[in-house]
């Protein structure tokens, strides 16, 4: 009886870390108010969502299954250039100009490409994967440059117009529009890689990325896994990136190129990986950062970014979000339930 | 008596070195089966091409009349050959009852579920609570791997392997590193393993081979050396001699 019983509390235990819990539900109503505190910056506001749904990617990916990937960015692109080409050809007209087909269309081909690079980081020590993802997306970057026929080279693709949103709502000049499709669409996409992250499937991402040998001794399909989760994180910088060519309807050689990658990872390293809201929490503090600094000292604002950095990287485990966790295991362990070791990164 | 898993003529070499020699070794469903030989005899690179860590130079493993030679240790795993580490492979971040839930779903086939989260399955929970609690691990259920203390750990690795449900388990040094006081735990697991469950255990600790093997396999230089009953072995002159000034075979 006591140990039926006990496996009652186990299974309790297990389902109430994938519920959601109270922080999130006001963080994700603080974001939704953002549209009415801060009126006049709704564009940047699209622009952090977006920043934050790539670092999510890369939180999949590196938070869970442990693969340090330079090559993000290279989805992202993608993305963008899909969705924008899908655009102009289109005419702003459904079916290819339609947003939603195009994100469709942009997390397909991301996923595809993703799909056919991830058994490259199959082997190899993080340097290789480093390597591997970073020379991957040199070679998107400079196809993108060079197909200049389809791209437009580095003048960027022009004419690209997107229809209005599920027939109904046109993009404004504003970026009204733009900010609750970017809301909308990200959480989807959180709501997505949350679900995933608490099924079998995250937690044996984890298992990976805590002992690959012990993981295969105990029949865990290793390989199939790590290109399950690179091919869904591809997808999903592969929306991202879709996201910023419809709001923006441009999409140019900036967005494939190697410092969205190198940004995103440093934003979710920033936020802390491993937790979901790494990136998010990264981006808003990155570009709050870098419009509070830029304003002090304009030229030298990257200097004082790099020392924030280094004292995160140094001195705490986990960026902001370990932070957060270790002084509430400290200060107020009861307050959240128990601190669950999972997500330790 | 059936042979579960069987070598022929197994050969490892590294480099010039021969870690395994040629060995042919049988074992029998449910057996209690030891394998002993001094330091840098090959039992643990004997275990690894067992287990599919390595793979031989020469010579073919078979599980259940079936030669798995080329099968990766995955495939291995889901067959029914279990084994645990020398040195603990654990997922320290992860708490024991998660760590069995992942071994559990992995051999139901439903380790790449992705939309019900971990513990929807209550026959999973309640399998994996039920062997955490039959290796004493109850009261740790939910705490980090990686904070427990040694001895525990290694009833987890234990734990890791039983999950597997295996027909053939392998457990490498089991007690090794163990302080005294959380031995008798151990052993009191490897008495209470399941009866059909083939067991080699490879040691180095003679209290440990006497108390549990029916048979003894000697390995020396990565050869077969001698097989035969725990009284045969430990009354051996050459078996003594292979020993001398390792040991003393002091049981039986």
């Amino acid at each position: 009886m006591s140990a039926s019983h006990s496996a009652q509390d186990m299974q309790q235990t297990l389902l109430k870390q994938a519920r959601w819990k109270w922080p999130e539900i006001l963080f994700w109503l603080a974001l939704a108010s953002l549209y009415v505190l801060f009126p006049s910056k709704l564009s940047l506001l699209s622009e952090i969502l977006i920043l934050a749904l790539l670092a999510l990617s890369i939180d999949l990916v590196l938070g869970f299954a442990g693969i340090v990937t330079l090559g993000q960015g290279a989805f992202f692109g993608l993305g963008a250039y899909t969705a924008a080409l899908m655009g102009k050809w289109g005419m702003g007209t459904a079916p290819l100009s339609d947003p939603l087909i195009g994100l469709i269309g942009a997390a397909l081909v991301s996923g595809l490409v993703g799909f056919a690079t991830s058994f490259l980081v199959l082997r190899g020590s993080d340097l290789t994967r480093l390597m591997v993802t970073l020379g991957v997306a040199l070679m998107i970057e400079e196809l993108a440059n060079k197909l200049k026929w389809l791209t437009g080279g580095s003048d960027g693709l022009q004419g690209v117009l997107i229809a209005p949103i599920l027939g109904n709502w046109d993009f404004d000049i504003f970026g009204k529009v733009s900010f609750v499709y970017c809301y909308v669409v990200v959480f989807v996409m959180f709501v997505i890689a949350r679900q995933f992250m608490h099924a079998p499937f995250g937690l044996s991402l984890l298992a990976i990325k805590g002992n690959p040998l012990r993981a295969r001794a105990i029949g865990l399909p290793v390989n199939e896994r790590l290109v399950m989760v690179y091919t869904i994180a591809a997808m999903m910088a592969g929306v991202a990136g879709a996201l910023l060519a419809q709001t923006t309807q441009f999409a140019s050689l900036d967005m494939v190129a190697f410092h969205r990658s190198a940004d995103a990872l440093l934003i979710l390293i920033f936020g802390g990986a491993g937790y979901l809201y790494g990136g998010f929490v990264g981006a808003f503090v990155f570009r709050v950062m870098q419009d509070v600094l830029g304003n002090i000292t304009p030229q030298y604002w990257q200097f004082w970014l790099g020392i924030v950095l280094l004292l995160l990287v140094l001195f705490i485990r986990g960026g902001l979000l370990g932070l957060l966790r270790h002084l509430r295991d400290r200060y107020a362990p009861n307050l959240m339930g128990p601190p669950s070791s999972s997500r330790e990164s | 008596m059936s042979i579960v898993l069987e070598t022929k003529n197994l050969s490892k070499s590294f480099g010039g070195l021969k870690a395994t020699d040629n060995v042919s070794f049988q074992l029998k469903a449910g057996a209690r089966h030891a394998l002993i030989g001094p330091n840098g005899a090959g039992k643990t690179t004997f275990v690894n091409l067992l287990s599919g860590v390595l793979q031989p130079s020469s010579g073919s493993i078979w599980l259940d009349g079936q030669d798995i030679t080329n099968w990766t240790s995955r495939r291995r795993a889901i067959s029914g050959l279990a084994r645990t580490f020398q040195i603990n492979q654990l997922f320290v971040d992860l708490t024991p009852l998660q760590t069995l839930m992942i071994a559990i779903a992995e051999r139901q086939s439903s380790g790449a579920h992705l939309l019900h989260p971990v513990g929807s399955r209550k026959d999973h929970v309640e399998e994996s609570v039920e062997l955490l609690t039959r290796l004493g691990l109850a009261d740790v259920m939910t705490q980090r791997v990686g904070s427990l203390p040694y001895g525990r750990q290694r009833l987890i690795e234990i734990a890791l392997a039983l999950a597997a449900r295996p027909r053939v388990l392998l457990l490498d040094e089991p007690a090794a590193g163990v302080p005294e006081s959380e031995r008798g735990q151990i052993l009191d697991v490897i008495d209470a393993l399941p009866k059909d469950v083939a067991l080699v255990l490879i040691e180095h600790d003679m209290d440990l081979v006497f108390r549990f093997a029916k048979s003894i396999s000697v390995l020396v230089n990565g050869a077969l050396f001698m097989e035969g009953t725990p009284s045969q072995i430990a009354n051996d002159p050459r078996v003594r001699q292979v020993y001398l000034g390792e040991e003393e075979i002091a049981h039986v």
